[in-house]
């Protein structure tokens, strides 16, 4: 653990941009700046990732780190800052994380086959208008990580209920639904993430607001391929 | 000839078939050579980038059986810039029976870029629109959709009809999942090898061919060559040589301008789009810009003070008789839906007569109070919600009781490297897409036509035109040791020791926010010779003491973000001296860009057709004074015939 003191931020300042003041000011000093992950600083890309005053993301609802701002911190405060923190996501240096565990849940089955050229007229397959805002609704993961970093667990059921429902309320989605569901929890596990055992911390901190009960939803379209298996 | 540039060969070649337009494409697919699937196996392909043209580039290319390297600098091909697009991607389906049709958009476009751009690239884009919403929706991206289950349409950027369709305000991260997750199960079946955090920073030419990459593995800081039969850029836009714009942090213009460096002419590199409403800078620590939907010039009204000395007051002791609603006082007709860039010019210049508002006197107000007035908070809330909160979460102010306020910002790149209608470029196997080449947006490109053209690209004309390229392949390997490959290799190498070396008293950053600086203030929206002859000067000194006072701290073998962005930054300044030269030269307004040369007597744009109806393709002239070469590649508009645009 390093303390550093940093001056002058204003409070319109976002949590990133006081990290990279903090940054300038280290390397003139001659000293090591801190790697932290970022790309967007708009919320979308998933690349920020931290967790702040022990929670993933900082204080703020429904935020990343990279739209948190200064305002919501006082003058003198000191701020605690840390990587995720989970088994299957390692550390790589300071605040960045190997988050490729995630893709390979993806690889497993978080996809629908269609390869190009293959594809029917859009019209073909009209998708009741309710299934569609709901699967984008869980379609709006951006793949941070959080919920695994919250989960006393270390568990990424959040993240794969939240695919799983994304595919599984398209018609397009229907044909691989049973597969897709065990492949992508089997990869799961392998990828060493922790049992879900519904603590909730995950849809606590999820900056996108993917509820929770789209765990119950990949349980139960579990149980269901399980028992098509046979 | 001038101090600058000097003047080359035209280019003779476009390889566009000619005959009747519509079925240029058709024909060129039938001429094309194709691959026997066995051989596809045997045949490597390198794409840089995972963005949308990259990601659908990749996943096409497996499914059709090549063997395919991918390369990004996120930590996963899923959080390419594209991700963050929001308005829509642009479709002739004509679903809303409202007269759209293929011919309407590739007119659209063409005219939209101000009659810039090849009409033969343009048709065909427009002509695979159709294929690319059927593509995603087969892939389950979650389109809006209306009550009976059929997809939803909008009008976007002031189009007459509706042929936008859109995913919420996250249009670009459905696409782009739909394309990361094609191209995640490709590397499940082994036939993509995905690197992520890998960079790549030169090219490798064999016998006049691109053949391979030198990559920097981010974490371990490792430097490999990767050796393939074609190579393919969909490397995104480089509006980051102005330090803030809308694009993401990383976004550069390095794996472009290496290929430029080593031939590839680069087009258009002046053309860049500024989007009239972003979230204005709050302070010296800004990093970036948030672009604010366009769709909210449909309801707000845009005002400053009409006297300087107002500015500093806050916006409600300001009387109604006191502001300057300058959009609807100049242009009566269109008001505040005026385009992107005769309504970020206008605001622009309000500032500069010291009417800003806001810190640093940078921003311009957007109204809603009549709208609120007029239709009920609710109705705007139903309409902007999410608009307005976004903006509360950045600014702390609320919309509803204070104006926003706006300023604009550089989006998007319509320059990049120069390809034919293969999407090749000068370098024969090297191949661009997406926002990366200069191809179909002429000097202005169509709200939610970028979209469209990434994926185009990607799903449907690249597949066809490299395979005629690779059947002359598998290629004879190249040796490790080959000169090419050790060469291109030593001087990645030298250049990161060499950056390491200065330690000197600037940061990266402190650098690029004044290159950015330069840019903005002379090669943004308006333009004059004096400013850009001015800028080349200012470029060149500061560039200088990049190289003598620049610190990178750490060192090459770890995971080093400085190293990165100086890498990043030092092809920047380069570019930017190219942009300055290229807007230098063409003396007229066209497009997004304002020469105050050549304006009407009301000071509207004036374009020159008779003089600069070509694409500039520049050539990389080597040696310390050395100049860049233009290219010129005459337009012909044979459909639609160049008009001038009014919005009086
Ligand atoms: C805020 C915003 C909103 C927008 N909204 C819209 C919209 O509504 N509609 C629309 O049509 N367009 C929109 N655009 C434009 C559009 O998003 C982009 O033009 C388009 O997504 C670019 O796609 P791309 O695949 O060419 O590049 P990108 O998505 O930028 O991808 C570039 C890829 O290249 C990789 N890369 C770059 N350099 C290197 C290197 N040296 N080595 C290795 N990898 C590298 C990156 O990692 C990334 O994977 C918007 C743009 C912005 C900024
Ligand atoms: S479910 Fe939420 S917290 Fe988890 S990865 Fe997706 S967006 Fe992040
Ligand atoms: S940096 Fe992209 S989500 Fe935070």
């Amino acid at each position: 653990m390093v303390t550093y003191d940093v001056k002058d931020i204003s409070p319109d300042a976002s949590f990133l941009e006081m990290l990279d003041v903090l940054n300038e000011k280290l390397i003139l000093d001659g000293d090591d700046p801190i790697a932290f992950d970022h790309d967007c600083r708009e919320g979308i890309c998933g690349m920020c990732s931290m967790v702040i005053d022990g929670v993933a993301h900082g204080p703020e609802k429904a935020t990343t780190t990279c739209q948190l701002h200064m305002r919501h911190f006082s003058d003198g405060d000191v701020i605690d800052v840390e990587p995720w923190r989970a088994a299957a996501f390692p550390v790589i240096k300071d605040l960045v994380v190997d988050r490729t565990a995630f893709d390979k849940i993806i690889q497993a089955g978080g996809y629908i086959t269609a390869p190009t050229g293959a594809a029917p007229e859009a019209h073909a397959t009209p998708v009741p208008k309710k299934d569609a805002d709901l699967a984008f609704e869980a379609a709006t993961c951006i793949g941070c990580g959080a919920c695994v970093a919250a989960c006393p667990n270390g568990s990424s059921m959040l993240f794969t209920a939240a695919k799983v429902a994304h595919l599984g309320l398209m018609p397009q989605g229907q044909p691989e639904r049973d597969t897709r569901v065990i492949d992508m929890l089997q990869a799961q596990d392998d990828a060493g993430f922790g049992g879900c055992t519904n603590m909730g911390e995950c849809a606590q901190v999820c900056p996108k607001g993917i509820p929770l009960h789209l765990i119950g939803r990949l349980n139960s379209d579990y149980r269901k391929a399980l028992r098509n298996k046979g | 000839m001038t101090e600058f540039w000097t003047e080359g060969d035209p280019i003779a070649d476009t390889a566009a078939p000619d005959g009747p337009i519509e079925t240029r494409w058709e024909r060129r697919k039938f001429s094309a050579k194709l691959v026997n699937p066995a051989n596809r196996r045997k045949l490597t392909v390198i794409v840089v980038g995972t963005g949308l043209a990259g990601g659908s580039a990749a996943a096409t290319l497996a499914e059709a059986g090549y063997h395919v390297k991918s390369y990004c600098y996120q930590d996963s091909p899923r959080r390419a810039h594209s991700i963050a697009a929001q308005g829509g991607i642009n479709a002739a389906k004509n679903y809303r029976n409202d007269g759209d049709s293929i011919y309407r958009l590739f007119y659209d476009t063409v005219k939209g870029g101000d009659f810039r751009a090849r009409e033969s690239n343009v048709y065909r884009l427009a002509s695979v629109s159709v294929n690319i919403i059927d593509q995603c929706v087969a892939q389950g991206v979650p389109f809006a959709r209306e009550y009976g289950g059929l997809l939803d349409n909008r009008s976007f950027g002031g189009t007459q009809v509706s042929r936008t369709f859109y995913a919420r305000g996250q249009t670009g991260q459905q696409l782009l999942l739909g394309a990361y997750q094609a191209m995640e199960r490709q590397i499940g079946l082994g036939n993509i090898e995905m690197n992520a955090r890998h960079e790549m920073l030169e090219l490798i030419i064999v016998d006049g061919k691109a053949r391979g990459i030198v990559v920097r593995d981010m974490i371990t800081g490792e430097i490999t060559t990767e050796m393939a039969d074609a190579v393919v850029l969909a490397s995104g836009g480089y509006g980051n040589v102005f330090f803030l714009s809308t694009n993401a942090k990383g976004c550069n213009v390095t794996a472009s301008w290496r290929a430029h460096r080593k031939g590839a002419l680069f087009a258009n590199p002046c053309y860049t789009q500024i989007h009239p409403t972003c979230i204005p800078e709050s302070g010296t620590h800004q990093s970036k810009l948030t672009l604010m939907s366009e769709s909210l010039r449909n309801d707000g009204r845009v005002w400053v003070p009409k006297r300087a000395e107002d500015c500093k007051k806050p916006a409600g002791e300001i009387a109604e008789e006191d502001r300057d609603y300058y959009l609807e006082r100049i242009y009566p007709s269109f008001g505040n839906l005026v385009p992107r860039d005769i309504a970020s010019r206008a605001a622009k210049n309000v500032c500069d007569e010291g009417r800003g508002v806001g810190p640093g006197g940078l921003g311009v107000y957007l109204d809603f109070a009549d709208a609120i007035k007029r239709l009920g908070r609710k109705a705007v809330e139903a309409k902007y919600g999410n608009l307005f909160e976004m903006y509360q979460r950045i600014t702390g102010e609320d919309p509803y009781e204070t104006p926003m306020r706006i300023y604009p910002a550089v989006h998007y790149t319509m320059g990049g490297l120069w390809v034919d209608y293969d999407l090749q470029s000068t370098i024969p196997g090297l191949f661009v897409v997406g926002e990366a080449n200069f191809s179909d947006h002429g000097a202005n490109r169509l709200g939610a036509s970028a979209l469209m053209q990434g994926l185009g690209d990607g799903y449907f004309v690249l597949p066809t035109t490299l395979g005629n390229y690779l059947a002359a392949g598998p290629f004879e390997k190249v040796a490790p040791d080959h000169e090419a490959v050790v060469e291109a290799r030593k001087a990645v190498e030298d250049r990161i020791a060499k950056f390491l070396s200065i330690n000197g008293d600037r940061t990266v950053d402190s650098f690029h926010r004044e290159l950015g600086h330069i840019m903005w203030e002379y090669c943004g929206m308006e333009r004059t010779e004096e400013g850009l002859t001015k800028a080349i000067g200012l470029i060149r000194s500061l560039r200088e003491e990049f190289w003598t006072r620049v610190k990178v701290p750490g060192h090459g073998e770890q995971l080093n973000q400085n190293l990165e962005k100086a890498g990043r930054v030092a092809d920047f300044f380069e570019l930017a001296e190219l942009m300055c030269i290229d807007a230098l030269h063409r003396r007229e307004s066209c497009g997004g860009h304002f020469r105050a040369e050549s304006q009407t007597p009301d000071g509207e744009a004036l374009r020159h057709d008779d003089q600069f109806s070509y694409v500039a393709a520049w050539e990389y002239a080597t040696g310390e004074a050395a100049k860049p070469i233009l290219h010129k590649e005459q337009l012909e508009f044979e459909y639609v015939h160049p008009s001038t645009r009014s919005y009086k």
